[in-house]
């Protein structure tokens, strides 16, 4: 199993995604630079937080133009497993991969903090090691992180049990209290149609040592290598 | 020259906290009579001379569609001229 995590001019999570990856799970991963047009040999793609072109014009809305990005797209499409975590997920929605679009903060406020989630769906390639509807601690850093779907596209989520995690308060109640930027439906991560896409605000791979204040994250990329 | 002065703005019904904070402040500041407030991004984008105005508006609205609008959630209008910058 190997990972690849992109990096854009602006990218500032990807070493924390290396590193998780290397150092704390011991799996091969490599760096991959947003000028490459083809990628072999990965089994997993990770798009990074960060602020890729300056987050100008709308976050993520420059980065999706990246030689890279065509090259991820054929990825996906051939059933090759992609994480967007926050700027990475904005760079989803963006490129048409995910639905929805990602708004500033209600409060019009960066939050940076540790939220809730709840896993609403434990039986997806990424979700896998975790069991039904449990709680997880992970760190959020994010100014444009209010999920927004219109209606239908919302239902489609549903429907189609596309909407992987929700903030929830530490018992798991998924509150207006605990949303912590105004999401639709306390949504911080969703799926693509056919499940092999995530893209989710929270930061899965800031919580993956003790000494962090959590290891919550760690399912996720466990949840891949028990695929692979 | 052709010159497109392009506006994107949230579509309606989508929250804009940034426009509701400017509104809330100049209320504060005493002006009663502001009924609604919209924020937005204004674009200048100069075409090269010899297209004509419906490749001009064409190519100005591609690249609101693809680039500078997110369709999702906003909108935009743009007026074309012809200038002589």
């Amino acid at each position: 199993m190997k990972f690849g995590v992109v990096v854009f001019p602006g990218s500032n999570c990807d070493h924390d995604a290396y590193h998780v990856l290397k150092h704390v799970l011991g799996v091969r991963v490599e760096y991959i630079w947003h000028k490459e047009t083809a990628l072999r040999l990965f089994d997993a793609i990770i798009l990074p937080g960060g602020f890729a072109y300056g987050d100008y014009l709308r976050a993520g809305a420059v980065a999706r133009f990246s030689p890279v990005m065509q090259a991820i797209v054929k990825f996906a499409e051939q059933g090759g497993r992609v994480i967007g975590i926050c700027n990475g997920f904005q760079v989803l929605v963006e490129a048409g991969m995910l639905p929805g679009a990602l708004l500033p903060n209600d409060h019009m406020r960066f939050r940076c903090q540790e939220v809730y989630l709840r896993v609403a769906d434990h039986t997806t390639d990424f979700t896998r090691q975790y069991s039904a509807g449990q709680v997880l601690k992970m760190p959020i850093a994010h100014y444009c992180g209010q999920y927004f779907a219109d209606d239908d596209t919302i239902k489609l989520l549903q429907d189609q049990e596309r909407i992987v995690f929700q903030y929830c308060d530490a018992q798991g109640a998924v509150t207006k209290t605990a949303n912590p930027n105004g999401s639709r439906l306390n949504i911080a991560g969703i799926l693509n149609e056919s499940k092999n896409v995530l893209g989710m605000m929270p930061h899965p791979e800031r919580a993956g040592e003790e000494i962090l204040g959590s290891t919550d994250g760690l399912g996720i990329f466990k949840s891949l290598l028990g695929n692979a | 020259m052709w010159l497109a002065k392009i506006v994107v703005t949230y579509k309606r019904g989508i929250l804009n906290p940034e426009a509701k904070t400017i509104q809330h402040a100049l209320e504060t500041l005493g002006y009663q009579d502001i009924d609604g407030l919209e924020s937005g991004k204004y674009f200048e984008v100069r075409l090269k001379a010899g297209l004509k105005q419906t490749q001009a508006e064409q190519a100005v609205r591609e690249i609101c569609d693809r680039v500078l609008s997110n369709p999702v959630i906003q909108q935009y209008t743009f007026e074309l001229e012809e200038a002589d910058l």
